[in-house]
């Protein structure tokens, strides 16, 4: 089963970011994309991606509120929170949600970091 | 909203530019954060074309009385950047970046220099992230600390060149939260400005080589 991978940020362009650095990394890797907390909430009820990386700074629900929303419908949902703002505070608190952090402007390197720690669906208990 | 000017800026513009201030606002608020030792909380910046007069009335409208720290920038792209918040709180965000221990004569008496080098700190650190991540230099004037209202701050020289006074106005809200501080960034560009801002923001846009990735479900 190819992994599927969300991914969650107001800006296109954010999003066509991630895409590039996702796509030269695992192009095999499905994409899922949604510009809202709401979009994301029904494409994990709907399609259970393995992988979520939500922007931090969205209008209206921010990436943290939407990470734990998103952990509690599908706790075996492995979540990265993109933020240029890494203020120590911002850092712990994605943490604490059971998130990792990963800074902007994403790169290959921080991603595949991210992506390798990550246990597949299929692997997991 | 229609955009009341000839500048029409793409839906990936205006992406890349509210990235841009995003990156430049995020890092300028990590140095913020170092000398008021707590998180400064901020909003998704707003990027848009309006009038001088509909920029003022955003600002104006909140707070009649207020404190701006105001920088010009001048390169190819040319305008002003301010931080602005309540006049009442100006004390309070000298406390927070000083320190709470010192009398209140001492806290008048640092007020203009601690306003201006905590400005400086937040514009100038924003500023740079975006002329660098423009690949563009732009010369920072020293802060100068402004009391007053929008109108003011926003007819600043240089005057109004036409009667079609249009600008690119770019808002952040930041907070404090332990010092009940809230207040705001604003960048105003004038329009020959804008039309260069375009060409750049449209390299900066090629540079991130992502043209050739077609959104899958077309958001």
């Amino acid at each position: 089963m190819i992994p599927k991978v969300l991914i969650v940020d107001d800006s296109k362009l954010a999003r066509m970011a991630v895409i590039k650095a996702l796509n030269s990394l695992h192009p095999d890797r499905t994409r899922l994309e949604a510009a809202d907390a709401a979009a994301a909430l029904a494409v994990v009820e709907r399609d259970r991606p393995d992988i979520a990386l939500l922007d931090f700074n969205m209008p209206g629900k921010d990436g943290l509120a939407l990470a734990a929303e998103l952990l509690r419908v599908d706790p075996q949902l492995r979540v990265a929170v993109i933020s240029a703002n890494h203020q120590t505070e911002v850092v712990a608190r994605t943490r604490a949600a059971g998130a990792a952090f990963l800074p902007k402007p994403i790169t290959e390197n921080s991603l595949r970091e991210f992506l390798d720690s990550v246990p597949m669906r299929q692997d997991r208990a | 909203m229609s955009q009341p000017s000839a500048v029409v800026l793409s839906e990936l513009e205006v992406d890349a530019l509210t990235e841009l201030v995003n990156l430049g606002v995020s890092n300028a608020a990590m140095g913020l954060r170092e000398m008021v030792k707590e998180e400064v909380l901020l909003s998704v910046p707003n990027v848009r074309v309006v009038t001088r007069e509909q920029a003022i009335a955003n600002l104006g409208q909140r707070n009649a009385r207020l404190v701006a720290v105001h920088q010009t920038f001048e390169g190819d792209i040319s305008g002003r950047a301010l931080l602005i918040f309540p006049e009442a709180q100006s004390l309070e965000l000298v406390r927070a970046v000083v320190g709470s221990d010192l009398s209140l004569e001492d806290l008048i008496e640092l007020e203009q220099e601690a306003l201006a080098e905590t400005g400086n700190v937040l514009l100038n650190g924003c500023l740079g992230t975006i002329a660098n991540s423009l690949q563009r230099s732009l010369r920072i004037s020293l802060p100068e600390v402004l009391h007053g209202g929008g109108a003011e701050f926003f007819n600043l020289e240089p005057p109004r060149r036409s009667d079609d006074d249009c600008v690119l106005f770019i808002h952040i809200n930041f907070a404090l939260r332990r010092h009940a501080i809230q207040g705001y960034l604003a960048m105003l560009l004038d329009l020959p400005s804008l039309v260069v801002l375009q060409k750049l923001v449209a390299e900066y846009i090629d540079r991130m080589g992502i043209s050739t990735i077609v959104s899958p479900d077309g958001l």
